[in-house]
């Protein structure tokens, strides 16, 4: 159920767009209004959710330490791991961010008879760095179809991603890695049976849209060969609100297009909110200066003590019968 | 505590990262979508203006062609005749083929390709043909 | 109660998951893995709501009217209040890399004590009446309704997590299942279901000052036993004082250290130490208890409960205050007490009368942490110190989760240990410091109707003490947590039975030679030191 639905729905997309474009000829609700919409929930919906998590606030002050804290100066202290500084936050919050720093300690745990043996599990972290690194590559090169003056950065990204020099045109190294890295994270989904049992569709689903756009995205531009200069000017038309759309582009381009559409209108309400809301995390982003500066709970009340005074007063005898003194005689 | 501020700085970020391509365009001079250029003596010579395969088809997949003809020549060498979907005949040839008749490199080839930001590597090897246009 | 299975039965762990989803599969309460319900008494004394006797075999809990109304509304409270507990509940990818890092699972293999799907259990709840996309996908979407069965998988699994953060380290995110596990108690004790084992140190806590329910005289008398002790062992007579105003320094120890053996060596060692300092100090009868039991119940037990330290302080008019060894009570110091109940403006900052250190680190809490005070002591050689007498001990340390990652405290005890002991061998690197693994009773778990549980939680942990055991002959294992000291011994006795269990201050206590002390030939267990065997 879990992988036959967000399986099906994905193949049931592409059959729309197909069908959208080929027999019922929506060039227009397929490539401007459809794309327009989709980019408006994303941007809206990824304001409104970081909102959301925004408007409650962080009670207690809760860095997960991972070294050594700061407290004596002759003790080295763990900057990074346990930041002691906004500057020791920054690096941390890089580190996970760009490098997945958590992931990188991944260990796989096992019983072998009656031992725990741990080994090293990179694979995860490596699949997972090689998915979001080939695909922040591949969003920063279809820049190309929203800039007029292509900048020179953006040339040498592509030029590094084609250095292979396979085919024309040139074969992109990160279109390979992304399907590779993609099936990876579906197969080990399925092969592990923990984590096949935690599995969820809306686990399965990106996946398959994920991988449907970057295959749609491949066949377009190694195989279904469509119109380039024709679809830059649809992207362009875009940005200057009077899109007109091309001649001669053909369906694969719409596929691809509609696919993304879906990912975008989705983003905002799935667990891809992971890129806004790892920003958010409290266990990461804090520093551990806990006991030099005071966290203030901006819900804080005043709540039911059981005072010194109400103490004395049911135990006074006992006390001074041990000779504790007392406020009260 | 709501650190307010730094999610909005953040939410800017996001904002501007997001419309950058509109900012950058509208500082950069506009871009107008390109139309290759065909007037060169040759092709004015032709009476029926025809390149190798049908128009549409050449505009996707030119650099598919030049790609098997580089391949049969260079590197299998057995025939260096392309035949077309009509029948005709043609020299693989991207010099004498090609170049012969769209002899304006700059106002053909570059004109999309620059819009495109695509490098060719054509010219690593090949010599860039004299301009020609009429 | 139910009987505990030997330790090479309980340590083929079954780990293929049911053949039906999780969804499909109620939690067994299986005897030996949970505790009793919470009394009504216990629940009245801090006017807890729904307090009643019942027992968690029965089919029938007692549950008030509209109990699901009250879960569903304490829950939109709470995403209101806690920016942790809803946004991970929105950013789980479900990658995995959490799931045996959990002790609970890796001595269970079962799939609910994955962090992953432990809080899978709540964000099911909280997809099917907080998100849009679970109100339309339910099931699908891993939606489902807060049902009677629901509710008792919750209070099942909520009470087999020690909320000892390992996950954490390992999520990508930083989603910290203690952060769930701490939400779904609070919803559980809004309708009375608490255990006993925790409801009844809360209750003691609160009107008398411990957990364990120690009272005034009861407290000097404990004291006074080790006081003739320590004079059998030194020769010398320490006199500590309770409830002075006007000294220096508050001294704030868990309960358990008064009560139980090994924890009551440790505290001979923290009367040593400070009477051969000639410490300005006073202990507390009424800020007696360093640990919270109420941390296990919700936010606002806990913030009562740890009210008593500042307070005690203030009337005392102490300068500052030193912390005991203790796992959960400095997670609390640590990151909850300032915001709670400070500031504390009415102390200094704590500033070592023997050593001149001005403790920089602590200068808004104002409370040191006992490590972070002797290692100070032995940096600058005030003490003398005869690791020797330490020989017969071969050590390995425990981390605490909660000093490990709630705080960072990893150096100051091992240079404490270094430094007192010759023989000290650490654990594998995957077990110990940020990836330490819990006792496995920590959060009120430590009672005995559950003892199956916590020798299962207990096994990464014992795993561990046993590689060094067999490795380097390791005998002792030295922590700086009252529970540690109290379950490890349980876990110790089942798992690695040849190994013992010591806090750091008993070490200090053996090695530290005292002015005017006699000739030592026993330890602070009154057993011959290493040398002395044959002199009895």
């Amino acid at each position: 159920m879990h992988i036959a639905v967000p399986f099906f729905t994905v193949i049931f997309l592409v059959l729309i767009a197909y069908a959208g474009i080929e027999a019922a000829h929506l060039h227009v609700l397929f490539g401007i209004v459809i794309p327009y919409a989709a980019f408006t929930v994303f941007v809206l919906g990824f304001i409104l959710r970081v909102r959301n998590w925004g408007r409650s606030p962080v009670p207690f002050r809760i860095p997960t330490t991972c070294g050594q804290q700061k407290s004596l100066p002759w003790i080295k202290a763990s900057t990074v791991e346990n930041p002691s500084s906004t500057f020791g936050v920054i690096v941390r919050m890089a580190l996970e961010i760009l490098f997945f720093r958590s992931l990188f300690r991944n260990l796989k745990t096992e019983m072998h008879e009656d031992r725990v043996v741990y080994g090293s599990a990179k694979w995860l972290w490596l699949a997972g760095l090689a998915f979001h690194w080939s695909f922040l590559i591949i969003v920063i090169r279809h820049f190309r179809f929203f800039l007029g003056d292509i900048p020179f950065v953006l040339e040498m990204v592509e030029g590094l991603d084609a250095f292979l020099q396979i085919g024309a045109p040139l074969l992109y190294t990160t279109d390979i890695i992304i399907l590779g890295a993609v099936t990876y994270l579906f197969l080990r989904r399925v092969a592990i049976p923990q984590l096949k049992y935690i599995s969820l569709a809306a686990d399965y689903f990106p996946l398959f849209l994920i991988f449907g756009i970057a295959l749609s995205g491949v066949l377009m531009r190694y195989f279904f060969k469509v119109h380039v200069v024709g679809v830059k000017t649809l992207t362009m038309g875009w940005l200057s609100l009077s899109p007109v759309i091309p001649e001669n582009v053909g369906v694969i381009f719409y596929i691809h297009l509609f696919l993304i559409s879906v990912l975008l209108a989705y983003f905002p309400f799935s667990k891809l909110m992971h890129v806004g809301g790892v920003f958010l995390s409290p266990t990461r982003n804090l520093i551990n200066n806990n006991r030099m500066k005071r966290h203030v709970n901006p819900w804080d009340y005043p709540v039911h003590v059981h005072t010194y005074e109400e103490y004395e007063e049911e135990f006074r005898d006992k006390m001074k019968s041990v000779g504790l003194p007392v406020e009260k005689e | 505590m709501y650190d307010g501020n730094k999610i909005i700085i953040g939410l800017v970020v996001f904002g501007l990262l997001i419309i950058s391509p509109i900012l950058y365009n509208t500082l950069g001079k506009a871009s107008v979508p390109p139309e290759p250029d065909i007037n060169t003596p040759e092709i004015n010579k032709m009476v029926e203006k025809k390149c190798v395969e049908p128009k549409s088809f050449m505009r996707a997949n030119h650099m598919q062609i030049l790609n098997d003809w580089r391949d049969e020549v260079v590197r299998v060498g057995k025939t260096r005749t392309y035949v077309n979907g009509e029948g005709k005949e043609f020299n693989m040839s991207l010099q004498n083929t090609c170049m012969k008749c769209h002899s304006n490199k700059k106002n053909f080839c570059d004109k999309c390709h620059t819009y495109m930001a695509v490098k060719p590597y054509c010219w690593d090897c090949h010599i860039a043909p004299k301009e020609k246009t009429t | 109660m139910a009987k505990l299975p030997k330790p090479e039965e309980l340590a083929k762990v079954d780990f293929k998951p049911p053949k039906t989803g999780w969804m499909d599969t109620p939690a067994n309460l299986k005897p030996g893995t949970f505790c009793w319900g919470a009394k009504a008494k216990n629940l009245q004394v801090v006017d807890f709501p729904n307090a009643r006797d019942w027992n968690p075999t029965e089919d029938d809990w007692k549950l008030p009217k509209e109990w699901e109304g009250t879960v569903l509304e304490a829950m939109a409270d709470r995403l209101s209040k806690y920016r942790s507990f809803k946004l991970f509940l929105d950013i789980c990818v479900r990658c995995g890399a959490c799931a045996d890092k959990c002790h609970f699972f890796i001595g269970t293999g079962d799939p609910k004590n994955m962090p992953v799907l432990r809080t899978e259990l709540l964000r099911s709840v909280y997809k099917k009446y907080f998100t849009n996309s679970g109100k339309v996908l339910g099931k699908l979407g891993g939606a489902r309704e807060l049902t009677y069965d629901v509710l008792k998988e919750w209070w099942y699994y909520f009470y087999q997590c020690t909320e000892c953060r390992r996950c954490s380290v390992f999520c990508p995110y930083g989603i910290d299942t203690a952060e769930i596990t701490l939400m779904a108690r609070e919803f559980m004790n809004l309708l009375g279901l608490n255990t006993d084992w925790i409801s009844g140190p809360v209750s003691n806590c609160y009107t008398k000052g411990n957990h364990l329910g120690l009272e005034p005289h009861t407290i000097t008398s404990s004291v006074e036993f080790f006081l003739d002790d320590i004079e059998t062992i030194t020769g010398i007579k320490v006199e500590p004082t309770f409830n002075r105003k006007g000294a220096e320094i508050l001294f704030v120890t868990p309960s358990g250290d008064l009560f139980a053996d090994p924890g009551t060596y440790t505290a001979m060692g923290y009367l040593m130490l400070f009477h051969e300092l000639g410490l300005d100090y006073t202990w507390s009868t009424y800020a007696s208890e360093g640990g919270n039991f109420g941390f296990f119940t919700s936010n606002e037990m806990a913030k009562r409960l740890h009210y008593k330290i500042y307070a005690e302080a203030k009337r005392l008019g102490v300068k500052y205050i030193i912390g005991g060894e203790c796992g959960h009570m400095w997670r609390l110091i640590h990151q909850y007490l300032d915001t709670w109940h400070g500031p504390a403006d009415f102390l200094e900052v704590p500033r070592s009368p023997v050593t001149g250190t001005v403790f920089e680190n602590a200068c808004s809490t104002k409370m040191v942490h006992v490590t972070e005070f002797t290692a100070d002591l032995i940096k600058n050689g005030k003490l003398t110190l005869d690791p020797s007498r330490n020989d017969h001990l071969k050590l390995t340390y425990h981390d605490s989760c909660n000093t490990a990652r709630g705080m960072g405290l990893l150096e100051e005890p091992r240079y404490v240990i270094r430094n007192v002991c010759n023989h000290f061998y650490e654990m594998p690197e995957n077990t110990i410091r940020e990836k330490t693994f819990c006792c496995g009773s920590g959060t009120g778990l430590n009672a005995s109707e559950n003892m199956e549980l916590r020798m299962q939680g207990g096994l990464p942990r014992a795993n561990a003490v046993k590689h060094v055991h067999e490795k380097y002959g390791v005998n002792m294992l030295a922590n700086i947590c009252a529970i540690d000291r109290a379950t490890l011994k349980a876990s110790m006795d089942y798992w690695v039975p040849a190994v013992g269990v010591t806090g750091v201050h008993e070490l200090v206590g053996n090695a530290m030679v005292m002015t005017g002390e006699k000739e030592r030939t026993q330890d602070l267990r009154l057993e011959p030191l290493p040398g002395e065997e044959g002199n009895e």
